[in-house]
């Protein structure tokens, strides 16, 4: 048996004056200057981070051209020689290890509580019954608001810090993580169940790994959140850590100490991005994805 | 097969059964019985309730009203191929089984439906007609003795399809089950029934038996006959 299959690639242009006509044609035969290759490998030489690349180069064009006051916003490259200073003279350091221990435990506890609720929630009509208000309810208050308490309630030192990095973990967790398991195609449950497989196969092998997407997307506001946690913990009241340097920096007007600060904030971010961006690569290769032309 | 033959080897049975959506009574105290080993072929226009019975067969939904008997051990294939898109093709096979030869025997699975090259593949690297395979691979996997096909090729093309049929026919040569397919296509219904029930208000209609060799199925007197026959069950006016 033969098909006959259309070509599209063999498509020949006629001079047929009224009608437009497309042609397509295998993307390596088409006439490839080396003006064509070059622009190709021109056009985003470090892919999503060329923008920011681009601004950082102006702006250090601009403060080198006195456009920009270094106490308004230094240049790169002098943020980042104060950043090797304060290194040295062992200020950051410290700062930055107390940062990332308070942000590691909180996220520990916050993940922990948000993925065991969330997996309960989703599964069970009685764990949705039991967290699903209350937690709603925590969704509505503001991250930022719930720091007062917590120094009523824990005091001043790591504690309420923790917490409201582990409260910012928590609630998106939960959230995505729920409606990602109650969200797993009805069709294929049922196409489960009718193979005999029994109630542990269908959560291993079918609502697990169809909420997997939704989990990964609770990582990220998750991360996101216990990083803002983070900072408002940081700079509201801390004797130590990347918050307290930034105080300390905005007390005596060192804009450069502020600004290392804040790159380290965003470097602590762009980390957080990068890790679920992997785990996406890695946990969900089964999925057909869109690629933007 | 006579009729006393078939009720003495009942594979599985609807009586008198019910079901109502709303107001819209869709199964009207409707009798079928399955025989061992037989493939009936439930025909009928869309929406006339088929794959409504089909469900209700399958233990996919309750019934209003009368009595459902069908064996434990059953298998539903779907019109959409319904694999897990995050298992590999084998695992998507071996999803309902236990036990330590779990994998060999969806690897066999796999080999007789003429995928054993494909089982690491992702879902989405298969074809339409492979997807649907799969799906019939992981059906009879587990042996049973009863499996549901609702409208299992209603989205392959032409080709494909003659060539899933007689994937069905050379599959019913090795298992033994009994089989319920769920079509709206009269040439599939007389390419692989041994009889074919046409549904009507709620019931089962008209029953032709399908006694025709292999040859005679693709082109015969008798076929034509059944065929205008169908046509004419379904409410369609005989026009060639």
């Amino acid at each position: 048996m033969t098909a006959v299959i259309d070509r599209p690639t063999e498509l020949v242009t006629t001079d047929a004056p009224t009608r437009r006509r497309d042609v397509f044609v295998a993307a390596d035969a088409r006439a490839k200057g080396r003006l064509a290759t070059a622009r190709k490998r021109l056009a985003w030489p470090l892919g999503i981070y060329t923008t920011p690349v681009v601004i950082l180069i102006v702006w250090e064009i601009l403060a080198l051209a006195k456009v920009l006051k270094p106490t308004y916003a230094p240049a790169p490259t002098s943020i980042a020689s104060t950043a090797v200073d304060l290194w040295q003279r062992g200020v950051l350091g410290p700062d930055l290890e107390v940062s990332l221990r308070r942000a590691a435990i909180g996220l520990a506890l916050g993940l922990t509580a948000g993925v065991i609720t969330g997996i309960l929630g989703g599964l069970l009509r009685t764990g949705e019954f039991l967290f699903n208000g209350v937690i709603q309810i925590f969704n509505t208050i503001p991250l930022l608001a719930v720091l007062p308490v917590m120094i009523v309630w824990f005091g001043i030192d790591e504690m309420p810090k923790v917490l409201v990095i582990a409260f910012g973990a928590f609630v998106p967790m939960y959230l995505n993580l729920f409606a990602a398991i109650r969200g797993v195609d009805q069709r294929l449950i049922e196409m489960a169940r009718t193979t005999g497989a029994g109630t542990w196969r269908l959560v291993t092998r079918v609502l697990v790994p169809g909420a997997l997407p939704g989990f990964l997307v609770g990582l990220r506001f998750s991360l996101a959140y216990s990083i803002l946690g983070l900072v408002a913990a940081e700079t509201i009241n801390a004797d130590k850590g990347l918050g307290f340097m930034i105080t300390q920096g905005e007390t005596y007007l060192q804009t450069n100490q502020v600004y290392v600060g804040l790159v380290i904030y965003s470097m602590l971010g762009l980390l957080a991005d990068q890790l679920v961006r992997t785990l996406e690569r890695v946990l969900l290769r089964w999925r057909p994805s869109f690629e933007a032309s | 097969m006579t009729e006393l033959a078939i009720r003495q080897e009942i594979n599985s049975s609807a009586e008198r059964v019910v079901r109502r959506f709303g107001d819209r009574v869709v199964l009207d105290h409707l009798d079928l019985t399955i025989a061992h080993e037989e493939l009936v072929v439930l025909l009928g226009p869309s929406g006339c309730g088929k794959s409504t019975l089909l469900r209700l067969l399958a233990g996919l939904d309750r019934p209003d009203g009368g009595r459902i008997e069908v064996p434990t051990r059953r298998a539903v294939v779907f019109q959409a191929d319904r694999l897990l898109p995050w298992q590999r093709v084998l695992r998507n096979v071996s999803l309902g089984l236990r036990g330590p030869d779990a994998i060999n025997r969806a690897r066999q699975a796999l080999a007789e439906v003429g995928l054993d090259d494909r089982e690491d593949a992702w879902p989405k690297q298969l074809s339409g007609g492979e997807a649907q395979r799969v799906a019939l691979a992981r059906a009879l996997v587990s042996e049973p003795e009863l499996v549901l096909l609702d409208e299992p090729f209603a989205a392959l093309d032409a080709i494909t399809r003659l060539r899933m049929h007689d994937l069905v026919r050379e599959l019913r040569r090795k298992h033994h089950a009994a089989m319920l397919l769920v079509t709206h296509d009269v040439d599939e219904a007389i390419a692989l029934a041994d009889r074919i029930v046409v549904m009507s208000d709620g019931r089962i209609g008209t029953s032709h038996d399908v006694a025709l060799s292999a040859t005679d199925r693709e082109a015969s007197t008798a076929r034509e006959q059944l065929r205008a026959a169908l046509l004419a069950d379904l409410g369609l006016a005989l026009k060639h």
